[in-house]
Formats: structure tokens, C-alpha cells, sequence
């Protein structure tokens, strides 16, 4: 019964984009792109790597290990809170909905280009992130020592010594990948002035110079895939006090309290209602019309286009994943050439998306492609590799098939489960992270917030990322109803939860 | 784990006074990113050096990605004078009242825009507005920009009648001047509108290939790019100090300095000069 389904809902995804597909403007428009083509083989073949900033990669590693230590901190206090008010959760959901690269557009206009803005880019996402995560954990725990406590137990002492224990090591691991995540996410920070590795590799490739920015790229894969070597439970504080120390000073003056109190008393204040008597009929049908215009000719349409986007990189995603992770499976590359595939997806996966699609901007020319394709790219590698470990998981019969029949009747048919859950838990996630194409000409949400901000009219970015937030949201209800009702919504969907291989 | 959590929220607390601190009397400028940033660092920092000697207080330059993000900084006394363009100048000045434009290039007075075109698309160089661009693939520059977009979007309308969106198939922002090129020229848009001084800059120095992509119509003159100072500098740096600042830029003589902007000299300007791209601004929408 439970396949019918599978199949059903995989039916009406694969539907959905392909009426997308039809509506989705994706036409290939560029004339001559074997030239930048060419110039770019070229320089990944010469990467240039004294052209490397070391400075970069230090203040990469100080913003990740920071923003995601205070994010831990705070989404841990949040977690204890989240199962007992709905308060907490929604701000919580709140905090994850909003891209790093809008927390950092928001936060420089108080903190300004310097090391707090970077922080608190990461520190605020990852803390809602946490909070969530790190209540889930909490939730599914075992519960026997709880319910051994003597009554009259205070509910800090009870969390303190009877979950904690339990839960530790889950938070741990999950700790040290969301480091990864921090990582790629100071990327984004570079992007908007911040000096990391994305400073300069955002500047090279504006640039084309194809040779700095890969080996910029390749010391950025090192970086991550070296992860396990360098962030372990015992290196963290060391980690920690080196990257206060290091991290990059403030440059140029400013108050932050001057500067908060004109963001929030001014900037943000919807235009019409700023300095106008708020108790006249005239300014609220003001803001109205200013409202409606928003809503009627950026949040709609945006959404539309954002929508439209999202559900082609979503089945592109689920196509590229389920071709893709045979190549990070003992079972089916043996041990020889499991590590050459796993190589592979984390190269895949810690390309930056707006690389990506910069460079597919230049070969296709502007429309929705570029977009669709570095966002089913960056996913679907993630999601090959987290089910490659599940394939290898899994138990075989001794007389097994092999090659393409084992794929298709046996490996593939038992982990789709599996597979429907990371893609409906993936689905938020890549209409966040279509935000930040707008650059693309492609008018998605985050275009219009790109445009807002350029204007300096950031009352109207405010209610467009609300906008956005609100389709995050829908989107996580959505997909973790369908889940449930597929049941399924206990299987992983987490990077820390998929089955360990046996990695060096 | 938690006991670790608490020592990185403690460890927070001392990050706090990095922000405070910066409150000591250096000079910081910024400038709008408008064309390839290669050694851009390098080069204001010589600028910075050489404010350093003329003022007699520390200077510093504080790097932007984009052409708000030079505004957001000036607005937040991040840096408290800056190289802007005409667009972001006068955001500039609207967010922070007092301020003023110190100087501006000898070229800035008459500043013009190119629109350029691919070969494929058979548009040729004339002398009116080239209405064979409608319904074409079109892009600016940033957004923000005097000559990728104010401008040219201006005459867009007058003479298509239409705002941009509408007058083509699709209206992209390219982010800069140097990029610009290299879409048209890639074909990837048709046809695109860049500042004359990076175009000739860049075909000087053989980066366009002029066989794919050609100027097709020049638009009127109007004024452009200036250094503009916040009004509380005195305040800060002692009275006078804007002036004196001002006298520097114009005793700019070096031709290594005046190179890195590829002006002939620096001469005074003043806040009225700009009252053409406040009106253009409020035409077109993008200012309040």
C-alpha cells in the first residue's frame, strides 16, 4: 500500500515540474559562450594557488566556528523551550526561514561591514536551525532514566542528568557537521563584502579569472573535506578561542545604537505611515495602496516565478540524487571506487550555487536555467551521498544481483522511502536558497528584495522577506504533513542521522 | 558540550567592544565598486596613504561589494566621505542630511552612457535613440548606477514611451560596468548600456573583442561620479577639517593617483550640481 503511494506522490512532483517546465522561462538565449568556456576549462586546469589569500581562509574558519557556536548556545536554550511555547517555535521558524544573505543585508545596516554582522549572519539562522534539530533529538530520546526520577524533581535537574546524557552524543555530531554548513555559509557573507574566501572568489569570477578562483575553490574543498580531521570534540575550544582572536577587526566608526534605532524607527517603517498621523483615515488607506502594490506586483508574481523555479530543482534534485548515488556506495563501486565518487559529491556539493549558476549565466545566458541546474546540482549531491550511505547500510542476500539490477530491484525499490523524505525535507530548503539568484534576471522573490535594497527602500524588503518567510513556512507544513501521511516522517533527513561509513 | 556553549556566549561578550572601540577618530572612506576590482584594495589604500599625509590623522578604506552597500556605510558613519556615483551620491545625501559633494572629475561634468549591442542583432552605430532595441534582450549595470541605469532608463522611457520592463524581453542587472561587457559580448544579452570611461578604458587595453560587440547610440551628457562628505566630519576631525579635505582631493596631481579613477584632475563641486539626477531619480521611481 505504502509503494502505491511512493509512487504517486513521485508521480504527481514529477507532473508538477514537468507543467513547470512548459511555464517556466528557461529559453537557452546566449550566442558565444565557447570563449568563456574555454578561458574557464583553462583556468581550473592552472589553478593559481599562491594566488591564494591565507588571511581569507582563517577568517572563513573564525566566522563558521563563532556563528555556528553561538547558534549552537542559543538554539539549545530554544530547544527546551520549543515543545512548551508556540512562541518560541514560531521564532524559531522565523530565524531559519530568512537566508544568511538576507540576515547579513539587514544586519549591516546596523552593525555595518564588520566581524558582528558576519557572526550574527550565521549565529541567527543556525540558532532557529538548532532549535528545531536539537528539539527533534530531544523529542525521540529514550526516555527510561526520566522516568526512574523521584518525583519532585525540578524539570532542570531532570533535563540536566536524565537527557542530556542521552542526547549529547546526537548533539555533538550534528554540532560539528552543521560546521560544515557554516562554512559554505560564510561564503554567502564574503558576497556581501565580509573578508572571506567568498570575497575574493565572488570578485574572481565577476572577473573571469578562472585560474585564482579555482584554486581558491580547491583550498575551499580541502577545508570541508578535512572537516573530521580538524573539528573534533577536543580541538573545538581551541577552535573557538583562536577564531576570537583572529577574527577580522571592525574598520570605520559608527554607533550601533544610533544606527539600530534609525533602522527600526525609520528605514523599516512602511514609507507611507513614517512621520504621518497615524490616526487618520487617509494615511492607512495610503499604506494600503503602497501595500497592494507590493503584494500585486513583486509578492505574487515573485512567488510564482520562486514557486515555478523551486519545483523543477526539486524533481531535478530527486533525478540527479537516485543517478547519483551508486557512485558513493561500496555495494556498487567497490572499495576502490567508493572514495573517487564520494570525492566527486563533495566537490559537487561545496560549489558554491551562486558560482554555479554564474558561470551557467554565462554559457545559457539569463533565464530560470542556470538557477534550476546549480540548485539540482548542489542538492542532488547531497542527497546521492546521504543515500549512498544508506545503500551500503542496508542488508544483503548473500546471492544479491549486481550492477543494474540490484539498483533497480533491489537497492533503489527498498531505500525510496528513504528518499522521498530527504527530498519533501530538502523542498524548503531550496525555495530559500533560490533567493539569492536574483542576480539572474530571473524575477524570483529574491530579485525584487535585491531590488528593494538597492533602492534603500527597506521598508519593502522587510515585507518581502516576510513574504518569503511565509512560503518557507507553508512549504515546511506541507511537506512534513505529506511525510507523515506517507509515514516516512521518522526516517532520516539529516545529514548526522544517515547510517556512519567507515571514513578515514 | 553545554559547559562550552556558556564559555562561547562569555567569549561573545568580548567581541561586543570590537564594535565600540572602532569609535576612534580614523578617517575611513569607501568607494562604489563599479568596474573590475582587481587590486581595487591595493589602489585606495595608495589613496589612503596619501589622505594619511595631507591630514595628519589615520586614514583607512573599507572595501564594498555592491553600490548600496557604499551608501548603507556612509549612512551608518561607517566611513564618513566616499567616491560615489551620481545616483548613490545623492541617496547618500538624502539619508544623511548636512552632508556635502567635496569635488568631482574634470570628466564627471559631461559624463555620458554607451549602449552596446552584439554583431548578431545588425544594429549600427547612429546618432538618435535606437528604437530597433525594443523587445530586444537588454542589461544595466547595477542597479544603482547614474550611467548603467539611471540615465539610460531615462531616455529608454522618453523615447520608447515604456518602462524597461515592458520595452524588452527581459531586463537583467549585470552588477557592473566590466561585466556588462562581457554579457553582450557573450551574447547572453543583446544589448546593454555601460559608462563611456570603462568602455574606453577597456577596449584600450584590448579586452573587448570589437568584432562581437560595438557602441550603437551615445546618450546626452549630465553629471556623474563625486567625492561627498558626511556634515559631521568637523565635528569628529576639528573645525575646517572638511575643508581641508576638500583642498587635498583638488591638490590631487599625481598621475598615478588620478589614473586609478582615469580622470584628467579633480574640481570643486557642490550639491546643487546634482539637482538633474534628483529629478531623474524621482522620475523613474528610484528615489522617494
Amino acid at each position: 500500500m505504502n509503494r502505491l503511494a511512493f509512487g504517486n506522490t513521485s508521480l504527481l512532483f514529477l507532473i508538477s515540474a514537468l507543467l513547470c517546465l512548459a511555464l517556466a522561462d528557461i529559453a537557452i538565449t546566449t550566442l558565444n559562450p565557447w570563449g568563456e568556456l574555454l578561458r574557464l576549462v583553462r583556468g581550473i586546469l592552472r589553478p593559481d594557488l599562491l594566488s591564494v589569500e591565507a588571511w581569507s581562509v582563517v577568517w572563513t574558519v573564525a566566522f563558521a566556528v563563532i556563528g555556528v557556536s553561538i547558534g549552537a548556545t542559543a538554539g539549545l536554550l530554544l530547544a527546551i523551550a520549543f515543545p512548551h511555547f508556540a512562541a518560541v517555535r514560531a521564532s524559531a521558524l522565523g530565524l531559519r526561514s530568512i537566508h544568511e544573505l538576507f540576515w547579513a543585508l539587514l544586519l549591516i545596516q546596523v552593525f555595518g561591514l564588520g566581524p558582528m554582522t558576519g557572526v550574527l549572519a550565521i549565529a541567527l539562522p543556525y540558532a532557529g536551525i538548532f532549535a528545531k534539530v536539537f528539539a527533534e533529538i530531544i523529542e525521540e530520546a529514550d526516555l527510561s532514566a526520566e522516568k526512574v526520577l523521584p518525583t519532585g524533581t525540578s524539570a532542570a535537574a531532570a533535563f540536566a542528568f536524565a537527557r542530556l546524557p542521552v542526547v549529547a552524543e546526537r548533539f555533538k555530531t550534528y554540532t560539528l557537521y552543521r560546521l560544515e554548513c557554516g562554512l559554505r555559509s560564510t561564503l554567502v557573507l564574503g558576497f556581501v563584502g565580509l573578508p572571506t574566501v567568498g570575497f575574493h572568489l565572488e570578485g574572481y569570477f565577476k572577473q573571469g579569472k578562472y585560474s585564482e578562483a579555482a584554486a581558491l575553490l580547491a583550498t575551499f574543498y580541502v577545508l570541508i573535506g578535512t572537516r573530521r580531521l580538524w573539528a573534533r570534540p577536543a580541538t573545538v575550544p581551541f577552535l573557538l578561542i583562536a577564531s576570537l582572536l583572529l577574527l577580522p577587526e571592525a574598520t570605520g566608526g559608527g554607533s550601533v545604537i544610533a544606527n539600530l534605532v534609525r533602522f527600526v524607527t525609520h528605514d523599516i517603517v512602511p514609507a507611507p505611515l513614517r512621520g504621518a498621523d497615524l490616526g487618520s483615515l487617509a494615511t492607512w488607506s495610503t499604506f494600503a495602496g503602497w501595500l497592494h502594490t507590493i503584494v500585486a506586483k513583486q509578492i505574487l508574481p515573485g512567488t510564482w516565478n520562486t514557486v515555478v523555479l523551486a519545483q523543477i530543482a526539486l524533481v531535478g534534485m530527486g533525478l540527479l540524487a537516485l543517478a547519483l548515488f551508486p557512485l558513493v556506495s561500496r555495494q556498487f563501486m567497490g572499495t576502490l571506487g567508493q572514495p573517487a565518487g564520494r570525492l566527486l559529491l563533495v566537490i559537487v556539493r561545496s560549489t558554491p550555487e551562486y558560482m554555479l549558476a554564474y558561470v551557467l549565466l554565462q554559457l545559457l545566458g539569463p533565464s530560470m536555467l542556470p538557477a534550476i541546474i546549480a540548485l539540482a546540482l548542489h542538492n542532488g549531491a547531497i542527497v546521492g551521498y546521504l543515500m549512498g550511505r544508506h545503500a551500503d547500510a542496508l542488508d544483503y542476500r548473500p546471492d544479491a544481483p549486481k550492477g543494474l539490477n540490484l539498483y533497480a530491484y533491489d537497492t533503489t525499490p527498498r531505500l525510496y522511502g528513504q528518499f522521498l523524505a530527504y527530498n519533501l525535507y530538502r523542498w524548503e530548503i531550496i525555495v530559500r536558497e533560490s533567493a539569492i539568484f536574483g542576480i539572474l534576471g530571473v524575477a524570483t522573490l529574491g530579485y525584487h528584495v535585491d531590488a528593494a535594497i538597492s533602492e534603500l527602500r527597506f521598508d519593502v524588503a522587510v515585507v518581502l522577506i516576510l513574504a518569503t518567510v511565509g512560503l518557507c513556512a507553508l512549504i515546511d507544513i506541507l511537506s512534513r504533513r505529506l511525510r507523515r501521511a506517507l509515514r516516512i516522517s521518522t526516517l532520516a533527513t539529516r545529514l548526522a542521522d544517515a547510517p556512519a561509513t567507515h571514513e578515514v | 558540550m553545554f559547559k562550552r556553549s556558556i564559555l562561547a556566549l562569555a567569549l561573545l561578550s568580548a567581541l561586543a567592544p570590537g564594535v565600540a572601540r572602532a569609535q576612534q577618530a580614523t578617517l575611513v572612506f569607501t568607494a562604489i565598486p563599479d568596474e573590475d576590482e582587481t587590486r581595487l584594495v591595493e589602489r585606495f589604500n595608495k589613496y589612503a596613504r596619501y589622505f594619511q599625509v595631507k591630514l595628519g590623522v589615520p586614514v583607512k578604506y573599507l572595501p564594498v561589494k555592491s553600490y548600496p552597500a557604499a551608501v548603507t556605510a556612509f549612512t551608518n558613519n561607517q566611513v564618513q566621505f566616499a567616491w560615489f556615483g551620481g545616483l548613490t551620491g545623492v541617496q547618500a545625501r538624502l539619508a544623511v542630511p548636512g552632508s556635502q559633494a567635496l569635488a568631482q572629475g574634470a570628466e564627471d561634468v559631461q559624463f555620458k552612457s554607451y549602449f552596446i549591442a552584439h554583431t548578431s542583432t545588425g544594429l549600427q552605430h547612429a546618432k538618435e535613440f535606437p528604437k530597433g532595441i525594443e523587445g530586444k534582450t537588454f542589461t544595466f549595470g547595477a542597479r544603482a548606477s547614474t550611467s548603467g541605469r539611471l540615465f539610460p532608463e531615462y531616455y529608454i522611457r522618453e523615447a520608447l514611451g515604456k518602462e524597461p520592463e515592458k520595452a524588452f524581453s527581459r531586463v537583467g542587472y549585470s552588477g557592473d560596468h566590466s561585466r556588462t561587457i562581457q554579457l553582450v559580448q557573450s551574447g547572453a544579452y543583446q544589448v546593454g548600456v555601460l559608462n563611456h570611461l570603462v568602455w574606453e578604458q577597456e577596449v584600450k587595453s584590448g579586452k573587448v573583442d570589437t568584432k562581437a560587440v560595438s557602441v550603437i547610440w551615445e546618450t546626452p551628457t549630465y553629471p556623474d561620479y563625486h567625492w561627498v562628505a558626511r556634515g559631521d566630519v568637523d565635528k569628529t576631525f576639528g573645525a575646517g577639517f572638511t575643508d581641508r579635505l576638500k583642498a587635498s582631493i583638488l591638490a590631487i596631481d599625481d598621475p598615478e593617483l588620478l589614473a586609478i579613477f582615469d580622470r584628467t584632475k579633480f574640481i570643486p563641486a557642490k550639491n546643487e550640481d546634482y539637482k538633474a539626477i534628483e529629478d531623474v531619480g524621482k522620475l523613474t521611481g528610484l528615489i522617494n
